[in-house]
């Protein structure tokens, strides 16, 4: 089962020197991503869930950022200790990235054609020439109608889900092991989030490449993803396969989140449901459950410690007192 | 793009119409005139200058008179210096003060830009502290300041540059004081203003792209980073243009510099009309040309912006 892990993060903690005090972004995060697997992170704005994926590839700025502990095992190497030059080979080479929005995430300086035969040369050696023949593969892959004409375009020229398809054929290009993409769809409207999350899942899945995708969308990881992470105030909470989170959600903001999704299939007159409270400040948070000001069946212990992540069968885990030994 | 020129180039002509027409009467509105100051002039031999200059006709009939001279680019007599007329005093001195203009406005571009580009990319460290304290002073310091200063140390003290006058003086050595001291404020403004740039280009998310692309930092610096770090730079150079040549007014009478800038001070001093005036159109022109240069080169850098 192990074997054919493929990206391991361990324990990764992240952290921002702020001049209010120590922001933890990210405390703590661990997850395997295996072959051809599709995991989602799911959380609120704030959550740590992009931090956590440039905390991946070491696309943090520091300073204010730095990467206070943990481990990035990819094919069995630590990606935070490589130096620099190594661990570009790995950046849009075998792990790559598509961003949130696409209408400022090419450079509006920079033709598409550049943007993307210079990743392709960089790391497939090709010249020029025959990268611009893959350039225009992967960009008839995804979808871009006449892209022969269209590749010596600026990305103003393109509408924003367009420019998304551009950014996923510029990640795709070398045939990355994994793509991480960081709400790709929320940028867009809906007919076009349906299409390019349809693209995504259909390109990865013909090109063998693992993908996590980052979303505050419960509908987008649900129509995507295998296994579900949960991530609250930096942490992951709980996680599972997409039919344990959504049939049987353990944790009391997984619950909430899932009963704050509209549904179209129970008529009723009721007020949408939406968990009380805002997402905690997690600037100089104690150590206590940072959910329990807004949880319903918050316990007395949840106020003092963390609770440990209680495991409740193979890959299915929960950090909730109610459900650790000994509360 | 050609048609956006020539359009451009059109405009030029209503433009300076309304700038020469405006300065005419403005000059002629305040009180004195060009030969106000010498006292005890008999009647009848201030009635002949004033005849010799056609300036008893009627005003309207002078600034016709005027407009046509101006079309032809005769710019008349100077009122001042009586055996000299302005179009030879423009074509001695204008050549001067476009050299010491342009060379210290490259001087302020290629350093301002390349310590801005450094003072960004070692933001909050001592290369960064050092020349922006460097701008600061650039920026606080007047030119009539700075340049004795720099007279008395390059000049006096160390006897390296003279201390003044111009090429025929002493060669291109003449040039390195003025120059220095003329491209200081806007070099410092020119540092600040890419340094600023950079950063918040550094921060975008194209930049982010580029580096999860795998992306050598020179690379990223130099193909994504510094087109659209620089368009600023190229906004502020037609209003730098036309301070610089401005600016050396002060420069120029501290360097004893043969330039412009002292006839036009002068001639507004002594009421010499045709010579503001020809100070006056040789500015605007300047200025009108510096700015379609610049939405060339807009138009160039950026591919957003159409001429059409």
């Amino acid at each position: 089962m192990t074997d054919d892990v493929i990206l391991q993060v361990k324990d990764l903690k992240t952290y921002f020197k702020l001049d209010e005090g120590l922001l933890k972004a990210v405390d703590g995060v661990s997850f395997d991503l295996r072959k051809g697997e599709t995991l989602g992170i799911v959380g609120e704005s704030g959550s740590g869930k992009s931090v956590t994926n440039l905390a991946v590839m070491k696309l943090i700025p520091v300073p204010p950022g730095r990467i206070a502990g943990g481990e990035v095992l990819f094919q069995g190497k630590d990606l935070l200790k490589m130096p620099d030059d190594e661990i570009r080979t790995i950046r849009g080479n075998k792990i790559s990235m598509i961003f949130q929005d696409p209408m400022t995430s090419l450079n509006p300086f920079l033709r598409i054609s550049t943007q993307m035969i210079e990743t392709i040369v960089l790391h497939q050696g090709m010249n020029k020439k025959d990268a611009k023949d893959k350039s225009i593969e992967m960009l008839k892959l995804a979808g871009i109608p006449s892209p022969e004409k269209r590749i010596d375009s600026y990305p103003h020229q393109f509408s924003g889900g367009m420019r998304q398809r551009v950014m996923i054929a510029m990640a795709l290009s070398c045939n990355p092991e994994v793509l991480i993409a960081d709400e790709p769809t929320t940028a867009l409207d809906v007919t076009i989030q349906a299409q390019i999350l349809e693209l995504i899942k259909d390109l990865t899945a013909r090109l063998g490449t693992a993908v996590i995708l980052i979303t505050h969308s419960l509908g987008v990881v649900a129509g995507m993803c295998d296994n579900i992470n949960v991530m609250y105030a930096g942490r992951i909470v709980e996680r599972g396969t997409a039919d344990e989170i959504f049939g049987d959600p353990k944790h009391p903001y997984t619950q909430g989140l899932i009963k704050s999704v509209p549904r179209l299939d129970k008529a009723t007159q009721q007020r949408l449901f939406s968990i009380k409270g805002q997402p905690p400040n997690v600037i100089n948070l104690p150590d206590c459950c940072p959910f329990y000001p807004r949880c319903d069946r918050a316990l007395d212990i949840c106020k003092i410690k963390y609770p440990a992540t209680a495991e409740l069968s193979k890959g299915r885990n929960v950090a909730c007192w109610l459900y650790s030994e000994g509360k | 793009m050609a048609r956006f020129f020539i359009r451009r180039l059109l405009s030029l002509v209503p433009t300076m119409f309304i700038i020469v027409t405006l300065s005419f009467f403005l000059i002629r509105l305040a009180p004195g005139g060009p030969f106000a100051r010498e006292r005890d002039l008999p009647e009848a031999i201030l009635q002949n200058i004033l005849k010799r200059y056609h300036m008893d006709e009627p005003l309207p009939k002078q600034y016709l008179r005027y407009l046509g001279d101006v079309i032809r680019w005769d710019f008349g007599p100077s009122l001042r210096y009586r055996d000299r007329s302005v179009n030879e005093m423009i074509d001695t001195t204008l050549p001067v003060s476009t050299a010491l203009g342009l060379t210290a406005l490259s001087l302020a571009v290629i350093l301002g830009v390349n310590v801005g580009i450094v003072s960004a990319l070692k933001q909050n460290k001592w290369p960064d502290y050092t020349a922006m304290s460097v701008a600061v002073v650039g920026i606080s310091v007047p030119l009539f300041v700075m340049g004795p200063i720099l007279q008395m140390v390059f000049a006096i003290w160390l006897k390296w540059l003279p201390p003044g006058q111009w090429l025929s003086d002493h060669g291109l050595k003449a040039i390195i004081l003025p120059a220095v001291t003329l491209s200081f404020p806007y070099f410092a403004y020119i540092a600040r203003l890419s340094r600023a740039s950079v950063l918040e280009v550094l921060r975008s998310d194209y930049i982010r792209t580029a580096r999860a692309k795998g992306l050598k930092e020179s690379v990223v610096i130099v193909k994504h980073v510094l087109k659209g770090a620089l368009l600023p730079v190229v906004t502020y150079l037609g209003p730098a243009l036309s301070g610089i040549v401005t600016g050396s007014v002060v420069v120029e009478a501290v360097f004893v510099v043969p330039g412009l800038g002292r006839p036009f001070v002068q001639a507004a001093i002594n009421r010499d009309y045709t010579m503001i005036m020809a100070d006056v159109i040789v500015y605007s022109l300047l200025l009108i040309t510096a700015n379609l240069v610049v939405d060339l080169v807009y138009g160039l850098l950026d591919p957003r912006i159409s001429y059409k």
